[in-house]
């Protein structure tokens, strides 16, 4: 076994304290309590940040899991010659699908439909949480296994199921670990990459029910173990509850693309089949899947080849649930594909690579985030599924902060399989947030700083005095030139770096001295200067 | 050539040596450079805050300041930084069209099919790797996150720096990551943005270079910042500064990562 396990770093020694917090199974083992909005919790990007900054082992955790992903993406990505020319064909792909949407979607019911499925469409997560929890009930099922399904974290369905009395039970080793834990996710891929060896062997003793007393953090044990424990659930369930990776309108096709089996297991045990599914995840024809097929587990695990592709179109007699219902799921994707820019983050295939990239996700963690979609790609989404940008939600939506939450260094546009340009839907994101601000009478510093800034660079002659006014300020940093205290919002800036202090003489100043003609000059004293 | 400078209002006034030296380069290297005086920025900073409408005189500033380019009255503008290259190239038409300023927007395009960062007019417009520099420092080069991705310069600034007579060169870990500072990011998310320049000083502090260059003064402005507070000693400079140094002209290290040495008074003779 390699030194990691699920992208997980080897244990790192549990702070001492670690049996104070986790305290009994009563209590949860995770920093984040179950929120009830998967989508919106905890305090605004800036304050969590700075909590989870705090967490040493967090940062090491996944600065090493990060990292590890990265690399063995770069080295399958880098073995394909034609990456960029499929990157390019899966962009046009969910550029069409979003163009012809509700045609596509029809024709997906009516093939499902014809193939012996149910179909079902849910504006929201309530009536999604509803349809699928009267399923449950229908079949008389107090328990239904679950497939890795983002669109049922996003919906919190396992919290709504467990209100009508049925436990959900995940099958995704990585996502048993955070339910167990009554965590939240903090990776779209690799939900606890946040959690070590050690943590899991603990969570798996207080919670599980049937993990062996002396289970170790070897990989293969901890696997082992929940192995034994799902293959019960696999056996006993009558309903299984799946999202969905793809759906080819022209078939009626569902896919589910997995690494451990377990998908496989809910997708053929059960008699009943119940799949949730974004609106967006559609691809028109059976032929696109190939396109997908190869940009998907190169950009998410790092494979060549996804291990488990499971597909199934409606219901085959004797073969696999003898039910099968899928339900189509809005919940702000159609507000959001009103929006000619913010629409191509519907584009999203859910692959994580641009989590795994992104330089501030890996500082900060998914939790800090306050979605079950974070990193890059949850900057975007989040806010726009939950309308928190743009005013409609209010200004203390912790939402709002998100498209901030990034330096827009485009690390995450460059790995995206399908070519989201995420740092120009981030400024755009922002732009609307200013717009929806402007009506407000309140005083807001940046606005004023901004209005201000803007009518000097707007004119030559203006910040030219601007400059000359700066370079009063030139003995400020003393001897090294460097200003370490500022009030704020500078001092969010010197509080761990300096600031330079303006040179004696402008670029501009300078130029005016050496290249205009002596006469013109001869107004101006511009006789020493330093050499910056 | 006729190369219009547009200095970037951060380096004309926080930086001058890196216009300066720009202008020192490529007048060494034989070509006349301009300076339009009514230029002040180019708007990214409105622009990544969110502020389109507040960047829409400035970036009209910035196009009829340089619209001779593509009347052909100069050959080229030059922009020693990638990140303001990157928003003429990338964001000053989509802001004008967004207000609705078809015409303008037109004329930003036209603009910023003849706009360079400094590595690219060099590399690719002049064709040169080598531009007679001398520098005898050990030097290691922060690839900024805008011309790496925005751009797309690839290795042209490394292969001017590679060319470089007796520098000695060496390899920043981890180059391509992110400093942290984002623009406004770095204030309105200062600890995240400090975390990230945490690891891009500690891996500058490792290479043992006294001198960290690269073609963007704002990311040097604040990964200096972290490395003058840290009392690391080692000193920025500008990609130009670098460039624009000779043996009969070098470009002096200064003491401090900040400080810059003092200049004799310039006298009626070297007008």
């Amino acid at each position: 076994m390699s030194r990691t396990f699920l992208g997980l770093p080897r244990t790192l020694r549990r702070p001492d304290d670690a049996d104070a917090r986790h305290g009994t199974p009563d209590e949860p083992f995770g920093p984040v309590p179950h929120p009830q909005e998967p989508l919106r919790w905890g305090d605004d990007f800036p304050a969590a940040a700075k909590q989870t900054l705090k967490n040493d082992q967090l940062r090491r955790n996944l600065g090493h899991a990060t990292q590890v992903i990265r690399t063995k993406r770069a080295a399958v990505v880098g073995e394909v010659p034609d990456w960029e020319a499929l990157r390019d064909t899966g962009s046009a792909v969910k550029q069409q699908v979003m163009a012809q949407l509700p045609d596509l979607l029809q024709q997906l019911e009516e093939n499902v439909v014809a193939r012996g499925g149910v179909v079902h469409w849910a504006r929201d997560a309530a009536e999604a949480n509803r349809i699928v929890a009267d399923i449950a009930k229908v079949k008389g099922a107090d328990e239904v296994v679950k497939v890795k399904s983002m669109a049922t974290q996003e919906i919190g369905l396992n919290e709504a199921l467990a209100d009508e009395g049925i436990a959900a039970i995940e099958t995704d080793l990585a996502e048993l670990i955070v339910q167990l834990a009554d965590d939240m996710p903090s990776h779209i891929l690799v939900p606890a990459i946040h959690r070590n060896r050690s943590e899991i062997r603990d969570i798996f003793l207080a919670r599980m029910g049937d993990a062996p007393p002396d289970l170790s953090d070897v990989p293969r044990e901890l696997a082992m173990a929940a192995r034994a424990h799902l293959r019960r659930k696999f056996l006993s369930a009558k309903v299984a509850v799946s999202g969905a990776n793809f759906a080819v309108a022209d078939t009626g096709t569902l896919a589910v693309v997995e690494s451990e089996g377990n998908g496989r297991m809910c997708l053929t045990l059960p008699e009943t089949l119940v799949t949730v599914m974004g609106i967006e995840k559609l691809v028109p024809t059976f032929d696109d899947l190939e396109v997908f097929l190869q940009l998907l587990p190169r950009s998410s695990t790092g494979e060549r080849m996804n291990p488990y592709t499971s597909l199934w179109t409606g219901v085959t007699p004797g073969d696999g649930p003898q039910e099968f219902h899928l339900v189509l799921l809005d919940n702000g994707r159609t507000d959001v594909l009103a929006d000619e820019v913010g629409r191509a983050a519907l584009h999203c295939i859910r692959c994580s690579a641009c989590l795994n990239v992104c330089p501030v996700y890996e500082r900060v963690g998914g939790h800090a985030y306050g979605s079950v979609y974070p990193g890059p790609i949850g900057a975007i989404l989040t806010p726009q599924l939950t309308a928190s940008t743009g005013g409609v939600s209010g200004h203390h939506d912790p939402n709002a902060s998100l498209p901030y939450a990034s330096t827009l260094c485009g690390a995450c546009y460059e790995v995206c399989p399908v070519k989201i340009d995420i740092p120009s839907i981030l400024v755009d994101l922002r732009a609307r947030e200013v717009d929806a601000d402007r009506s407000s009478r309140g005083v807001d510093p940046w606005k004023t700083a901004m209005k201000a800034a803007s009518w000097v660079m707007a004119d030559g002659d203006r910040f030219a005095l601007a400059g000359r006014a700066a370079t009063l300020g030139s003995g400020l940093g003393g001897r090294d030139h460097a200003i370490s205290v500022a009030p704020p919002p500078a001092s969010g800036w010197t509080r761990s770096r300096d600031l330079p202090a303006p040179p004696r003489q402008t670029f501009r100043q300078w130029w005016a001295a050496e290249h205009t003609a002596p006469v013109e000059q001869a107004g101006t004293v511009e006789t020493e200067g330093d050499d910056r | 050539m006729r190369i219009a400078l547009a200095a970037t209002c951060l380096a004309d006034t926080l930086f001058p040596g890196a216009p300066r030296a720009t202008v020192r380069l490529l007048e060494r290297l034989g070509h006349e450079v301009v300076f339009p005086t009514d230029q002040a920025c180019c708007g990214q900073m409105h622009v990544n805050t969110g502020y389109y409408r507040e960047a829409v005189p400035v970036i009209r500033n910035h196009v009829e300041t340089f619209a001779p380019v593509a009347d052909g009255e100069w050959d080229a503008v030059v922009m020693p930084s990638g990140s303001c290259t990157g928003s003429v190239r990338h964001q000053q038409a989509m802001v004008c069209r967004r207000a609705g300023l078809d015409d303008l927007a037109a004329t930003a395009e036209a603009v910023s099919a003849k706009t360079y960062e400094l590595s690219e007019l060099l590399v690719d417009v002049l064709g040169l790797t080598d531009v007679g520099a001398w520098f005898p420092h050990r030097v290691t080069y922060h690839p900024t996150c805008h011309s790496l991705r925005m751009l797309h310069v690839g290795d042209k600034p490394l292969r001017l720096l590679r060319a470089v007579e007796s520098i000695d060169l060496v390899e920043l870990p981890a180059a391509d990551s992110c400093c942290g500072f984002g623009g406004t990011f770095a204030l309105k998310n200062a600890d995240t943005s400090a975390a990230m320049l945490e690891d891009k000083t500690a891996n500058v502090r490792g290479t043992g270079a006294p001198v960290l260059t690269a073609g963007d003064m704002s990311c040097l402005m604040h990964i200096g910042g972290g490395l003058s507070r840290q009392g690391t000693g080692v000193r920025t400079l500008h990609l130009a500064e670098v460039l624009a140094s000779t043996r009969e002209e070098p470009t002096p290290l200064p003491e401090t990562t900040f400080s810059r040495p003092e200049r004799p008074a310039r006298t009626e003779a070297t007008r």
